[in-house]
């Protein structure tokens, strides 16, 4: 019997009791959940972030060099083949049990997604539009940067979307190397059966994926006003 | 470094390979487990998702059923099943521990794939060929079965290709939680900080998943019937992401 269990009033997270649903121990442990839900934020944050800046260049480079675009896809998709949990252990050897680990193999799954969003994206800018810009005197840098990544931005943003979302629950998996956020509360609450916690912390997981995905949906129509009157 | 020179020593015993919990066994679990949740996800959600996409009806149902997915862990979903008092982590004859609760998480993984791509399959046949079809006085049935399936069938078969991976990643997460699998390898390797057991798994786990993706890719190319292979340029698969595949719904049909 454990200390919690023979309390006068048995708390809904003693061993006893072990509900799914308890708001004490929400309230009790507070600081340990903020602490997982940043930690977890940060590292889908930088693993996204990490993945556009090598996705840019290689959609840049696939796109100008059309012999290399079908290697750069084939790699990616072999690369999010790999399930996380054997992707991370063989990075281990070169960054260690550390969150590099982590955001490493998470960038690698988002490049996936946005080096083909982008593509996709840049594809669609209508070729009269990059003519007519032409036209005016635009050079390939102002042509790239004022007309096809704006005309680009609602099918990179869709990827974005996907990329960040599918991170946001790839994160989890970190755990096996304890830099998973919230995946190491669920971790714990499977190794000591301690239901809130596991229940608490995947709630988290799902509610983070959405709340980041509607500030991305924000982003967006503020970053396209022009498509709003459209898509009504 | 050391860990590859313990990774090469655990692969390169013989010993390890054989025996109840050795990689054969557990590699042989793996794929029954894939295979049989594939199975199970393909006779629940083709039907339904062809069907719905013949009809060119459920489509906000069909689209986002796997934006819902993507947003529920794998790893999660398997901690919730195993921790609840059913299934738990009762055996499951040949599928090993907590045997039950991983096939439903791995079915239940699958569908969104299977479902959004087989529907978008469906509607993607060009409206005009339809209509041809139509006008030649062929009923729905013929129209679906004749026309659309045929049509349609490599973005189906690159659904089933991406709930492959999908499967096979999820139930190496398994292990986790204390589930079959290879997983196990990997996990016991890091809970043991035997690291070079763990790599020598991941290294298994992904040469597989390589060769899963190679034969379904190769199966993709047999079910075009326009034979001209994967086009690389301007077509769209299973991992692109378009608008189209997004958030339009699909035309109503007339």
């Amino acid at each position: 019997m454990t200390i919690l269990g023979a309390a006068a009033e048995p708390s809904c997270y003693s061993r006893l009791v072990n509900d799914w649903i308890c708001p004490a121990y929400v309230t009790d442990r507070q600081q340990e959940i903020v602490d997982a839900t940043v930690q977890h934020v940060g590292i889908t944050v930088v693993s996204v972030v990490l993945g556009l800046l090598i996705a840019f260049p290689l959609a840049l480079l696939a796109r100008r060099l059309p012999r290399l675009e079908a290697t750069i896809l084939a790699i990616t998709t072999g690369i999010y083949t790999v399930p996380s949990l054997a992707l991370f252990p063989l990075l281990v050897p070169f960054t260690g049990l550390s969150a590099t680990t982590v955001v490493i193999g998470l960038a690698l799954y988002a490049l996936t997604i946005l080096v083909r969003s982008l593509l996709e994206g840049l594809r669609s800018v209508p070729d009269d539009v990059r003519e007519s810009a032409t036209g005016l005197g635009y050079g390939r840098g102002a042509l790239l940067m004022k007309i096809e990544l704006p005309l680009a931005l609602p099918v990179v943003m869709a990827g974005l979307r996907v990329a960040t979302v599918s991170t946001v629950a790839l994160t989890t998996v970190g755990s096996l190397v304890a830099y998973g956020g919230l995946g190491n509360l669920i971790k714990d609450g499977v190794l000591t059966n301690f239901r809130a916690e596991l229940f608490t912390a995947s709630l988290l997981c799902v509610v983070l994926a959405f709340v980041l995905d509607a500030l991305l949906v924000l982003a967006q129509r503020l970053l396209t006003p022009w498509t709003r009157g459209v898509r009504a | 470094m050391r860990v590859f020179g313990d990774m090469w020593r655990y692969l390169s015993d013989g010993a390890n390979w054989t025996g109840g919990d050795g990689i054969a066994a557990l590699l042989g679990q793996q794929l029954l487990l894939t295979l049989t949740a594939l199975l199970m996800a393909m006779v629940v959600g083709l039907p339904i998702a062809l069907w719905l996409g013949h009809l060119g009806r459920g489509g906000f149902l069909a689209i986002n059923i796997s934006n819902v997915g993507r947003a529920i862990p794998t790893f999660a979903l398997l901690a919730l099943l195993v921790v609840a008092p059913w299934p738990g982590t009762d055996q499951l004859g040949p599928y090993g521990r907590a045997g039950l609760a991983t096939l439903i998480a791995l079915t239940l993984f699958a569908l969104p794939p299977i479902i959004t791509n087989s529907y978008v399959a469906m509607r993607e046949v060009a409206p005009e060929v339809r209509e041809a079809a139509r006008g030649m006085g062929m009923t729905g049935a013929q129209r679906f079965w004749q026309v659309e399936l045929p049509l349609g069938l490599p973005l189906v078969v690159s659904g089933l290709r991406l709930a492959l991976v999908q499967v096979w990643a999820t139930a190496t997460i398994a292990a986790l939680v204390a589930g079959p699998g290879l997983g196990q390898i990997i996990t016991d390797g890091f809970f043991r900080s035997n690291y070079g057991k763990g790599i020598a798994g991941a290294l298994v786990v992904a040469a597989v998943a390589l060769v899963l993706e190679l034969l379904a890719a190769l199966a993709q190319r047999a079910v075009d019937p326009t034979r001209r292979g994967t086009p690389t340029g301007g077509h769209t698969d299973a991992l692109s992401v378009t608008g189209a595949t997004l958030d339009e719904p699909a035309e109503p049909v007339g």
